[in-house]
């Protein structure tokens, strides 16, 4: 414990004394602030020497820790010394960046003095004093004595804390501002929270529009009626029948992985829309009129319906194998016939199954963007709203914030119902046991009514994919179906002339877009899978609340993460819009959760007694993950990587909020020839993107395969 | 002393959950002792506190005379052998049982020889470039022993070895532990449910029950002199009869059904007991005499070189072998138990009736 504690003393004290303290405007690693060591790159030590006394504050909780380590007579008294210098240099630390918030000054402390946001040096010194903390928490014998797993969780509560909760108690607090700044208060908060342009139910009656959180509500619940019942039948088709195109239904479950959004908007708008292809067919063929019936409700569901049924069949496909075969001819054997043992028995097993899918599926769908964004018409939901009431014509933050709680509380409620009703009642029939037998087949009843309403939805998805690369390449959708390359060379084009030049629209927010995702990535797995670490394989008190809180920003819609951080990160002590380094945090803790849980199944199937095993043998927590875990995880890694890296390429509704003119991300840009109608520069992007992801899957999964295979030439050798 | 296990008044909680009441033991150096007891009795939650993976609650726990109660698992001087094995299954039979030495830092070349000379120890030899998976189950079973040993722990753990292992090679490898841990002295922990693999390896049994001790000795202690009931039904199979001590003293006598017996054993006290028999003490016989029990055959199961009965008698049922050459009984047959007074053992009554 001493040596750890001092080491992360020595890193704390020179993070104080040599680096800058405060964010330097031309970014850390360009490392320009060398030469203005003495000027406003000062470190903390030397800019309390100079005009800002209170960088003196964090150096108390050193000295106390300092002392602790020096002095103290045994193990206990040290422990203790360094809890409590770690508390009170971070509480100090906290104390001066929130009573000094840039230009403004708060709690009647320090008035008329300024300071910009914390940088580099105010960062090691704070993970010095968290991890003198943590190191001190060990020594009082928490977390088996290990300091390494005290620091980790130490870790992931400040990074959870910092980039969720913080942002999170923005909205908190705007939404019961009062007017002229009269402190915190329900009389704002109440009218609007109720309003009728929110709840109102008139469009259920007829007599005329509902409010948005009414339309989020019933957009919800009929999408996710619509994904778990066509998933279903797609997963009951993959896994009881001989379908003999197995395959191709596989990959229908990466493709809303890898579409960026509004591309699925698009395509429908060019098919359906006023002047779509189907439109215009049927117009000239029948005479029936054309309407503008794909804006709105219908629109949206259809959309979504399509974005997320996969996500649906991927879940229920988990369900339906879940299903002990063994129960399934325990009934047959009973004289049941198949249609009674599903009826009667996989049915009823699989239904906690499918409310799982049915609230991701409502989740999805009310947190969703891009959808609503393009084929909403007058349809409000609320993460457009929010989206309006902070880019619109007049911005009102306060109105942001109260719809930004009603859309966290739809999804959390969602969430919450998830975890505390299924938790008690899961039927999982999955033991780990060898569980041989057959499933049951399905009657044929059953099977054509799945086959019916599938296999035409399928076909009608890979269509729509197959538009999305026709649509790039015609010049103009519906009006002139020439083919041409001016999209791509409008977007991407590149000039050869005295070496090369991306003269192309595109390049830019394209490089941007594959630089932030690429170092989002293993962060995102870093993150995720530590966690991961701590769930399955640690014990420590609090667990269970560090665990919601890590899959918490699971149920935080990007729209209300978006408007968070620009509440909270746009001014000190964290002044963070406007950097890539925004955009790198918001992927990692939007797309955590995914990793927590991927890394939860993986580690679960390790038998903990290998980490034991290595443990007993004298190998220490951080060296059992080095050596004993970590290559085993192989795959699970690779997939948390795949997946964060896509992720942060198709997201939008976070992002739209971060972007800036130097980090302009694909989305965005696209999000931007949509609004001017640069349809078909649009869709080429899009379909760029689409060949970017696949070629990252593709190659991530042939490093899994050679790995997997080189483990069959060891085989082999001997 | 090197190599001994104490534990003073050590607890273990998980939540709510008393997984451990205050416990003390002692364990001498160079012996192997057995915690048997059926499962969730704390036999294995012993056993993790010795290695460190469980944090006791309260108490102290030494080893070799050193405290380490709040020593992580890394530090303690113990290797264990898991019932599942634990092998890595990414390394080879040899890097599995370097492990241990690489980590510390010890020399490569150092690592190499004497993790060979651990395999050679476990009759392993040559077998060190294939990875676990192509091992047999009792391959893999020698590799995780050679791994834990080859560290020259203070204390060697074993948790169920054998429960994976068919019934035939049970015995083949518990006699080869057993070898082993002689022939280098090792102070060894065994934990298992099965009596008779208790009493096969152990120089001395600590019996659990309900997360405490429920009778500790040799394994001659615990089947001649049981302490209750429940040791006498674990260890070995025993008739538990229900009996009133007539009068107490050196030489007790007890009442049966109205029957008076003689024992020439001590009792305490008058009052209510327990009689224990085992099955293969009880006679059987057509004729009736003094002292015996009328009984009816319910069930009787030929097993080659044992015939097993279950009798009814107004005492209760009563479970019989006998030898095949005796005189053979069928079911429905009415016969006379009788059992020699030097055979029986007595037990206090079941508590809490």
């Amino acid at each position: 414990m001493r040596r750890t504690a001092g080491l992360w003393l020595l890193i704390g004290l020179a993070g104080y004394a040599l680096l800058p303290w405060y964010m330097v405007a031309e970014g850390f690693w360009s490392f320009g602030w060398l030469a203005e060591l003495g000027g406003e790159a000062r470190s903390g030590l030397l800019w309390s020497l100079a005009a800002r006394p209170w960088l003196w504050l964090p150096l108390a909780g050193f000295a106390v820790a300092g002392a602790a380590l020096l002095a103290a007579r045994d193990q206990l008294a040290t422990a203790r010394g360094l809890v409590a210098g770690g508390v009170l240099g971070l509480v100090l630390m906290a104390a001066q960046g929130l009573a000094i918030l840039g230009n403004r000054t708060r709690f009647g402390l320090f008035e008329g003095e300024t300071q910009p946001g914390m940088g580099a040096g105010a960062l090691v010194v704070a993970a010095g004093l968290l991890f003198l903390l943590t190191t001190g928490i060990s020594g009082l014998g928490r977390g088996r004595g290990d300091a390494f797993i005290t620091g980790l969780v130490g870790a992931i509560v400040a990074l959870v804390g910092i980039f969720v909760f913080y942002p999170m108690s923005f909205i908190l607090i705007r939404a019961f501002e009062l007017r002229d700044g009269a402190g915190l208060g329900l009389s704002e908060f109440l009218p609007r929270f109720l309003a009728p342009e929110i709840w109102s139910a008139a469009c259920l009656t007829g007599l005329g529009n509902c409010g948005a959180a009414m339309n989020s509500l019933l957009l919800g619940l009929s999408t996710a009626t619509g994904t778990t019942l066509l998933g279903l039948a797609f997963a009951l088709i993959f896994t009881r029948t001989a379908f003999p195109a197995k395959r191709l239904l596989r990959v229908l479950t990466i493709l809303p992985i890898i579409t960026p959004p509004f591309v699925i908007g698009l395509v429908l708008i060019l098919l359906f829309g006023r002047s779509g292809t189907i439109t215009e067919f049927f117009s000239d063929a029948f005479g029936w009129e054309k309407t503008r019936w794909l804006y709105g409700f219908w629109g949206v569901w259809l959309a979504q319906m399509l974005s997320f049924t996969p996500i649906a069949f991927l879940v229920l496909i988990g369900v339906v194998e879940g299903v002990s075969p063994s129960m399934e001819e325990a009934s047959q054997t009973l004289d049941a016939n198949r249609w009674q043992t599903f009826r009667y028995i996989s049915l009823p097993l699989m239904r906690p199954g499918l409310a799982n899918a049915f609230l991701l599926g409502f989740i999805e769908s009310v947190a969703d963007f891009g959808n609503p964004l393009v084929l909403g018409g007058n349809f409000n939901v609320l993460s457009t709203e929010i989206y309006f009431a902070i880019v619109g014509t007049v911005a009102d933050p306060a109105k942001a914030a109260i719809l930004s709680m009603i859309l966290l509380s739809l999804t959390l409620g969602a969430f919450v119902a998830q975890r505390t009703w299924l938790g008690r009642k899961n039927y999982a029939t999955v033991t780990g046991k060898a569980d041989s037998g057959q499933h049951a087949a399905l009657n044929p009843g059953l099977r054509w009514t799945c086959y019916l309403v599938a296999l035409p939805w399928a076909a009608f998805t890979l269509v729509l994919y197959v538009l999305i690369v026709f649509g790039s390449f015609v010049k103009l959708w519906g009006y002139d179906h020439t083919i041409t390359l001016e999209h791509y060379k409008r977007a991407f084009g590149i000039v050869v002339r005295n070496g090369v030049h991306f003269t192309g629209a595109a390049w830019d927010s394209y490089f941007t877009t594959l630089t932030i995702a690429a170092i989002a990535a293993p962060l995102t797995a870093a993150v995720g899978l530590a966690t991961a670490y701590l769930l399955v394989r640690q014990k420590f008190a609090g667990k269970d609340a560090f665990e919601f809180s890590t899959m918490l920003s699971f149920a935080i819609p990007g729209t209300v993460i978006g408007v968070a951080y620009v509440m909270a990160f746009n001014f000190p002590p964290i002044e963070l819009t406007g950097t890539g380094l925004i955009l790198i945090v918001v992927f990692i803790f939007r797309n955590m959760p995914v990793g927590v849980r991927g890394g939860i199944a993986a580690m679960s199937q390790l038998d903990k007694s290998l980490d034991e095993a290595s443990i007993t043998l004298g190998a220490n927590s951080a060296t059992t993950l080095r050596r004993v875990i970590l290559p085993l995880m192989g795959p699970a890694i690779l997939a948390a990587l795949t997946y964060s890296f896509v992720r942060a390429i198709t997201s939008v509704s976070a992002v739209i909020f971060l972007v800036s003119a130097r980090y302009n991300m694909a989305t965005s840009f696209i999000v931007g020839r949509v609004e001017n109608g640069e349809y078909g520069i649009a869709i080429a992007y899009a379909a760029v993107l689409i060949v970017t992801m696949l070629a990252a899957i593709l190659a991530l999964q042939l490093v899994i395969g050679r790995r997997t295979l080189r483990r069959a030439d060891r085989l082999e050798a001997h | 002393m090197k190599g001994s296990v104490r534990f003073e008044n050590v607890t273990k909680r998980f939540g709510e959950v008393v997984a451990l009441k205050p416990l003390s033991l002692d364990i001498a150096p160079g012996t192997l002792c057995t915690l048997l007891g059926p499962s969730g009795c704390g036999k294995t939650t012993t056993l993790r506190l010795i290695a460190g993976l469980e944090s006791a609650s309260e108490g102290r726990i030494l080893i070799g005379g050193q405290d380490v109660t709040h020593l992580s698992a890394t530090y303690r001087r113990v290797s264990m052998v898991f019932q599942s094995y634990a092998l890595f299954p990414h390394m080879t039979v040899l890097e599995n049982v370097g492990y241990g030495l690489a980590v510390k830092g010890t020399p490569k070349a150092e690592v190499r020889d004497r993790a060979e000379a651990g395999l050679d120890l476990v009759g392993l030899k040559g077998f060190g470039a294939r990875l676990p998976s192509e091992l047999s189950g009792g391959q893999q079973q020698r590799v995780a022993v050679a791994r834990a040993i080859v560290l020259e722990p203070e204390v060697l753990l074993l948790d169920e070895p054998l429960s994976n292992l068919d019934a035939k090679l049970r015995r083949h490898v518990r006699e080869e532990i057993r070898q082993i841990q002689q022939r280098l002295g090792l102070t060894a922990v065994y934990v298992t449910h099965d009596q008779e693999e208790a009493m096969a390896v152990s120089d001395r049994i600590i019996v659990m029950k309900n997360a405490e001790i429920a009778q500790e000795g040799t394994p001659e202690d615990l089947y001649d002199r049981p302490a209750s009931a429940f040791i006498a039904d674990f260890i070995g199979d025993a008739n538990v009869i229900p009996v009133e001590v007539a009068k107490a003293g050196p030489e007790a006598e007890i009442r049966l059904l109205d029957r008076t017996y003689a024992l020439p054993l001590a009792w305490p006290a008058t009052g209510p007991a327990q009689l224990v028999l085992r099955p293969h003490q009880l006679r059987l016989s057509r004729d009736a005499g003094d002292g015996m029990l009328p009984a009816e055959v319910s069930y009787a199961a030929w097993l080659g070189n044992s015939v097993q009965y279950t009798l009814t008698t107004p005492a209760g049922s009563l479970f019989a072998i006998a030898s095949p050459q005796s005189e053979g009984f069928r079911k429905g047959d009415s016969l006379h138990v009788a059992f020699r007074a030097t055979d029986a053992r007595l037990v206090p009554a079941a508590s809490g009736r």
